[in-house]
């Protein structure tokens, strides 16, 4: 410590503090109870590192920093106070570009510095300039293009052309030599332009192939690569504070990636790389058979509603794209009111990321008690449900995946919604999931379908039971 | 490069700390959980305020204001969203039981 000033310590054990404060808000957003002190807590840890960095020698000038803090604070309070419930995977993926983004132009910055100066520069800070620059490039063009297709800006599906993993081999090469040419040998601007150009355009390749399902997939693993990418500029710029804060969001979203993975039964390897949903279509070509769908009107289905004891409701991303989880609220408490003891059954990768659904149902005030914990007490109270009301879900309440080797969905953990005595599935048309899989639920004996747009149907379920 | 060393061991000792801290999450919180540490990996905020406010060349500025403000996006974007989601969590079933 003898090299440091006054000031240097009380920055460095600010630095300390915010650290700690980040470690412990996440420790608090990992339970129900405590969540939001946890992001409080985090977000005072970022202010407490903020203020502290203004006390930094380097920084002579303030009207700069206010410029940037102003424009980011007001279009950040914007974004969160506009963005739809539903459409909160895409906001991950634009404000984690974001962050990639200030990562990258961090390191720009540096390396134009260095550049310019005479001073020699040392070969770790070198090598942390063009790895910053290589990780923060991927993770802003990468999250671009994830907004870009959960916006349906550009097609969902998995986009695949003739050589693509060479291509993509080839670039990533490219951007190594590059930097251990900047790192072993001189900081040259050309080389570090090629350098960001790669980066930039490998976020675009190595995202276009993955389908619009894996996509939450993707965010999180970009949002551990931003959080990699901050430790590396926290080694540029000898920081410890972005080194610990950049390795703790590494590592959760390292964590999130592999339980998302887990949900959906592929390995990290076959999403990336796997370009799922591209052809998927034809693995279910095989299974239809000529077999009846049962079709009901909502006045049944309102009538078997009414006069079950318990009710589960299994719901899925049809029900939010249809706007539909306000009118689900409203059917639950109609039903509450003559004595059925109504559920929610939530696939863990139901909507479109992980805890996506319980989002979405808790906006439309629905009690977080009646919402089941997990997987398995989802599989067991369903043996001993009168009705299983499916409303927009298909893949993951497919019997394939326990049943049908040779299905894509085999092996995925799902909602046994075909256990209930009676099952009612709501759905728009007669058309397959988002895997494009065939799904023997729909012809089961116990199963009836109520066709129609989600929301239309269930607005006329909430009237039938009112006259039931 | 001693620096280097001690950098790498914090680095890799906050790895750990960071799967030990999430390994039991459930499923309830993974969004507002991703959201807010996404915010939280705006913190190179600090190393953009170090560019933008050192003097240096107008492409060091124009570099250094548009990564503030892009990490301020993240930052405050992060925290604000995953409050407003947070907070929808705490409804409880209002006059009725």
């Amino acid at each position: 410590m003898s090299g440091l000033s006054g000031t240097g310590v009380a920055i460095a054990i600010a630095y300390l503090v915010a650290s700690v404060l980040f470690i412990f808000g996440l420790k608090l957003l990992s339970s129900a109870a405590t969540a939001r002190r946890g992001n409080l807590i985090a977000g005072i840890g970022m202010l407490v590192a903020v203020a502290a960095t203004l006390l930094e020698q380097e920084i002579v000038t303030l009207r700069w920093i206010a410029l940037g803090v102003v424009i980011g604070a007001v279009a950040g309070l914007w974004l969160a106070a506009a963005v739809k419930m539903t459409a909160m995977p895409q906001m991950v993926a634009l404000l984690n570009g974001f962050g990639g983004g200030a990562s990258a132009l961090v390191a720009a910055a540096e390396f134009y510095r260095i550049e310019a100066s005479s001073a020699a520069v040392t070969t770790d800070v070198a090598l942390s300039t063009a790895l910053t620059m290589l990780i923060g490039a991927v993770t802003f063009t990468g999250s671009l293009v994830a907004f870009a297709k959960l916006q349906e800006m550009v097609t969902g599906r998995a986009v695949t052309y003739p050589l693509q993993k060479p291509i993509n081999a080839l670039l990533f090469l490219g951007a190594l030599a590059a930097i251990v040419i900047l790192t072993v040998a001189i900081a040259h601007p050309g080389v570090f332009l090629a350098l960001t150009i790669i980066s930039l355009l490998l976020g675009v390749l190595l995202v276009i192939p993955i389908g619009g399902a894996d996509m939450p997939v993707v965010i999180s693993l970009l949002n551990s690569y931003s959080g990699i990418a901050g430790a590396a500029a926290g080694f540029v710029l000898h920081n410890n504070v972005l080194i610990i804060a950049g390795a703790l969001v590494g590592a959760s979203g390292i964590i999130l990636t592999q339980i998302m993975c887990r949900a959906m039964n592929r390995s990290l390897t076959n999403v990336l790389f796997g370009a799922f949903g591209a052809q998927a279509a034809t693995a279910a070509a095989g299974g239809t058979e000529a077999r009846p769908m049962r079709a009901i009107t909502a006045d049944d289905a309102a009538v078997m509603l009414a006069y079950a004891q318990s009710v589960i409701v299994i719901p899925g991303y049809g029900l939010a794209v249809a706007q539909g989880q306000h009118t689900v609220r409203e059917l639950a408490s109609l039903l509450e009111k003559r004595g059925v003891d109504v559920k929610y059954a939530i696939h863990p990768v139901a909507g479109r990321m992980p805890g996506h659904m319980n989002v979405i149902l808790s906006e439309a005030q629905v009690d977080y008690d009646a919402l089941i914990n997990s997987l398995d007490e989802a599989n067991s109270l369903l043996d001993r449900a009168d009705v299983a009301l499916v409303v927009g879900a298909n893949d993951t309440v497919n019997p394939a995946a326990e049943n049908d080797r040779s299905s894509p969905l085999y092996g995925m953990p799902v909602v046994e919604a075909w256990k209930a005595k009676q099952v009612i599935v709501m759905k728009r048309g007669r058309g397959t999931g988002f895997a494009g899989v065939d799904n023997a639920l729909f012809y089961g004996d116990n199963t009836s379908m109520l066709f129609g747009d989600a929301k239309k149907s269930l607005t006329e379920l909430v009237s039938a039971v009112k006259g039931v | 490069m001693a620096e280097l060393l001690v950098a790498l061991y914090i680095f890799v000792l906050a790895i750990f700390i960071g799967f030990e801290v999430i390994t039991k999450v459930p499923t309830l919180l993974h969004t507002p959980l991703m959201s807010g540490s996404n915010a939280i990996s705006g913190i190179s905020l600090i190393g953009a305020m170090i560019v933008a406010g050192r003097l240096g060349s107008p492409l060091n500025t124009i570099l250094g204001v548009t990564a503030v403000a892009f990490a301020t996006i993240n930052i405050v974007g992060g925290f604000a969203v995953t409050d407003r989601m947070l907070r929808m969590f705490r409804h409880r079933r209002d006059g009725e039981s």
